[in-house]
């Protein structure tokens, strides 16, 4: 167990807590602006940049990747947005031209690098390893991280209302555009950021899947962004530590893997908005319904009759209310709204029911309550 | 000088070429493109799973199992985004790189025994399609081409059998769904056949190149051609071009041979927007120097008209005035002045310009147009 305990895996975790927190924050305006795949675009583009970086600098050093996949990343976000402006080309075809094409470049350029000595190491970025992390770029890392946490607080209000709703933000005369391509950039930052955590491939898991999971739990930018961070963090963590286990597991699966359960436990576990929660409200909702019809025959069918103790059979009610009528019944028996009109059942017949006091109070109280 | 191995790798890649563009077309008609994105990365958990479970790597069962994988990719996504639970894109983008990092995983944790590397996943190894080949009919053909053949067929006979209904579900489905042509079934049809021909380009091109086959010729088609015919054609021709020019330059340079044909088809896309008599940018700036020139021919009327027989006119009707009273180049001035003159419906003389009969006629119908449009706006305001 000390191995688990081991500097390498310290610089790891930290690393991918930062890239977790970072990714979980931005992810949230990724995913409220509706632009989920341009990250992915944006991440698969950077791997020409990352590897030209490599060519030019001569090495793998964190920050001639970095700037060269910013760089890569940055023009690919450009030629999506004059695909779709310029060439009046449809987002959804925008997006995977430029996605493909940008990330063949990087596999032909990938072919050349793979000629020189010392790039035997290039392809994590594809899917990213822990071990490619050093605690010298941590520093470094940490301070990318700094600036854009720092940019996202200084305009804060104004990316709020960029990313919630673009016509206020226009009508207040905010340079709609400007925050547009900040906010780009910050993405495309985030991006390369992960890339050796996480790979060129699966970094967009890590914006888009923190952000879902923390918007199925609360409301409102600040929460979300909150709690974004911190499900980043903990897919972030769980990523190092279990590839950190069995070696030739990379990182960024896990990873991703970690943030893709946090978003799905949330989709069915979280209140209101989750999936469990609907479907036990929406049985909550039936149940009553029912019940409310069963109180509803046997009181109108006794006003009918004019007289409030007639008991209908069971029989009766089945075929009126339907197959179900036996089970809503017993129910209404054990919470003492209906009782048994006879003590006993004649022979090849249903037994005969009819309503309680309670169950009087109980159908008053509904039928006043209006519709509900 | 080419040779049997070659052909064997220009064959495999014309066939990923041609069976990519004919489904590409009609998902980028449908705006689908994406959905080829998310389909050509799931099927890595399905090729894995297949494996799994049945320990066949190739053949209907892997081939199938992929697919489905793929198929559920893009049904799940939609489930999800029908609960509005979130977005179409987050949704998308939520389950496809966690189907795909699940692969990756369990490549990684059986790679002695799959002989298959996360590399070549995405990246494929066409240069590699001789390796593994069979016989046909006394010919040696590489697996990949033969699957890459069928699946091509099974495109091709799509495309024929349901032409008509694909174009009407592609440019109008609420007509194609009103006329009972069921467009979702279609569609449904469409991403199955992607899963099928994901799996079988898989092994030459691997997932991302796959898609670059995919859309980029049929953006190019999209930018050239008005119809859908037209834009299969461009596509066609688009993607195998690409394939071969793609191959040349992996030999000269010595680089990733899937990499360069799928950069290649970017040729294409560039070579369409620059030059594309619809939607180019060559035939844009022709388009606005028309536009431009009947412009300056109308103010040129418009300013002749007004200064007719006023005392300026000696002053006002003279090229010296267009350029400083109207700000154009003296180089404008002077090509528009030419322009009147060979139309006819300027005359100089002296070097002061007069509106000749016809075009004293047409400043007329200008003026009167331009009257009852302010006139119209005027109402309109009240």
């Amino acid at each position: 167990m000390s191995e688990l305990l081991s500097p390498t895996l310290i610089t790891v975790a930290m690393a991918a807590a930062l890239i977790g927190a970072l990714a979980g924050v931005m992810g949230t305006f990724l995913v409220l602006r509706g632009q989920s795949l341009l990250g992915d675009v944006i991440a698969h583009a950077s791997l020409p940049g990352v590897v030209a970086g490599f060519l030019i600098s001569g090495g793998r050093g964190f920050l001639a990747v970095l700037a060269g996949a910013l760089v890569s990343g940055a023009l690919a976000g450009l030629a999506v947005q004059g695909l779709r402006r310029g060439a009046g080309i449809k987002p959804d075809a925008a997006l995977g031209v430029v996605l493909s094409l940008f990330f063949a470049a990087g596999v032909v350029l990938l072919s050349l690098a793979q000629l020189r000595p010392g790039s035997a190491g290039l392809t994590v970025f594809l899917f990213g390893q822990a071990a490619s992390v050093l605690r010298a770029d941590l520093p470094a890392m940490a301070l990318v991280v700094a600036l854009v946490l720092a940019v996202l607080a200084l305009f804060w209000k104004e990316f709020k209302l960029v990313a919630f709703d673009r016509e206020a933000a226009r009508a207040q005369g905010l340079p709609v555009a400007a925050l547009d391509a900040v906010l780009t950039v910050l993405f495309a930052v985030t991006i390369v950021l992960g890339l050796s955590l996480a790979g060129v491939v699966l970094m967009v898991a890590m914006l888009i899947a923190p952000a879902v999971a923390a918007r199925q739990w609360v409301r409102g930018l600040a929460p979300m962004v909150g709690l974004a961070a911190g499900f980043g963090i903990f897919a972030g963590l769980s990523g190092a530590t279990v590839s950190a286990l069995g070696p030739g597991v990379a990182t960024g699966p896990v990873m991703v893997l970690s943030a893709t359960a946090l978003a799905m436990l949330s989709v069915l576990l979280a209140p209101e908005r989750g999936v469990l929660g609907r479907v036990l409200g929406q049985r909550r909702t039936r149940r009553a319904l029912r019940g409310r019809q069963v109180l509803e025959a046997l009181g109108g069918l006794g006003r009918d009759h004019g007289d409030p103790g007639f008991g209908p059979e069971q029989g009766m009610l089945r075929a009126y209310l339907g197959a179900g009528t036996t089970r809503v019944l017993a129910r209404l028996q054990r919470e003492g709204l209906i009782r048994p009109a006879a003590a006993t059942v004649p022979q090849g017949r249903t037994p005969r029911w009819e309503l309680t006091e309670a169950g009087h109070a109980r159908l008053a109280a509904l039928r006043a309550e209006g519709g509900r | 000088m080419i040779d049997a191995l070659a052909l064997m790798i220009l064959g495999t890649g014309a066939l990923v070429a041609l069976s990519g563009a004919m489904l590409g077309t009609f998902l980028v008609l449908r705006g689908q493109a994406m959905a080829g994105d998310a389909i050509s990365h799931a099927i890595v958990l399905g090729i894995v799973l297949a494996w799994l479970v049945t320990g066949a790597r190739a053949g209907p069962l892997a081939v199938g199992g992929a697919a489905l994988a793929g198929m559920l990719a893009v049904l799940a996504a939609q489930a999800l985004a029908q609960s509005r639970l979130m977005a179409q894109d987050a949704a998308t983008g939520l389950v496809f790189p966690a189907m795909f990092a699940l692969g990756v995983l369990l490549i990684n944790l059986n790679a002695r025994n799959l002989h298959l590397d996360v590399d070549s996943v995405l990246l494929g190894e066409i240069g590699f399609v001789w390796l593994d080949t069979m016989t046909l009919g006394g010919v040696d053909l590489p697996v990949a081409a033969v699957t890459l053949a069928l699946a091509g067929l099974a495109n091709a006979a799509f495309l024929l059998l349901f032409w008509k209904e694909l174009k009407l579900g592609a440019f109008d489905p609420a007509l194609a769904a009103a006329q009972g042509f069921r467009p979702g079934l279609l569609g449904q049809a469409l991403l199955a056949l992607t899963a099928i021909t994901a799996v079988a380009a898989f092994d030459a091109v691997g997932v991302v190149l796959f898609l670059a086959f995919l859309i980029v010729p049929a953006v190019t088609g999209r930018l050239v051609a008005a119809s859908a015919a037209g834009m299969l054609a461009v596509a066609l021709v688009s993607g195998v071009v690409a394939v071969a020019l793609g191959y040349g330059a992996a030999m000269a340079w010595d680089v990733s041979i899937g990499g360069a044909m799928a950069l290649a088809t970017g040729l294409g896309l560039l070579l369409a927007l620059a030059a594309s008599p619809r939607a180019g940018l060559v035939a844009a700036v022709i388009r606005n120097r028309a536009v431009q020139r009947e412009a300056r021919i109308v103010a040129l009327l418009a300013h002749l008209h007004a200064h007719e027989g006023t005392e300026a006119e000696a002053v006002e009707c003279t090229r010296e005035a267009l350029v400083q009273h109207l700000g154009w180049p003296a180089a404008v001035a002077r090509a528009v002045v030419l322009d009147g003159l060979d139309r006819g419906i300027v005359t100089q003389c002296d070097g002061v310009l007069r509106l000749s009969e016809a075009g004293r006629a047409l400043a007329r119908a200008d003026a009167g147009r331009n009257n009852r449009l302010s006139a119209g706006v005027g109402r309109g305001g009240a």
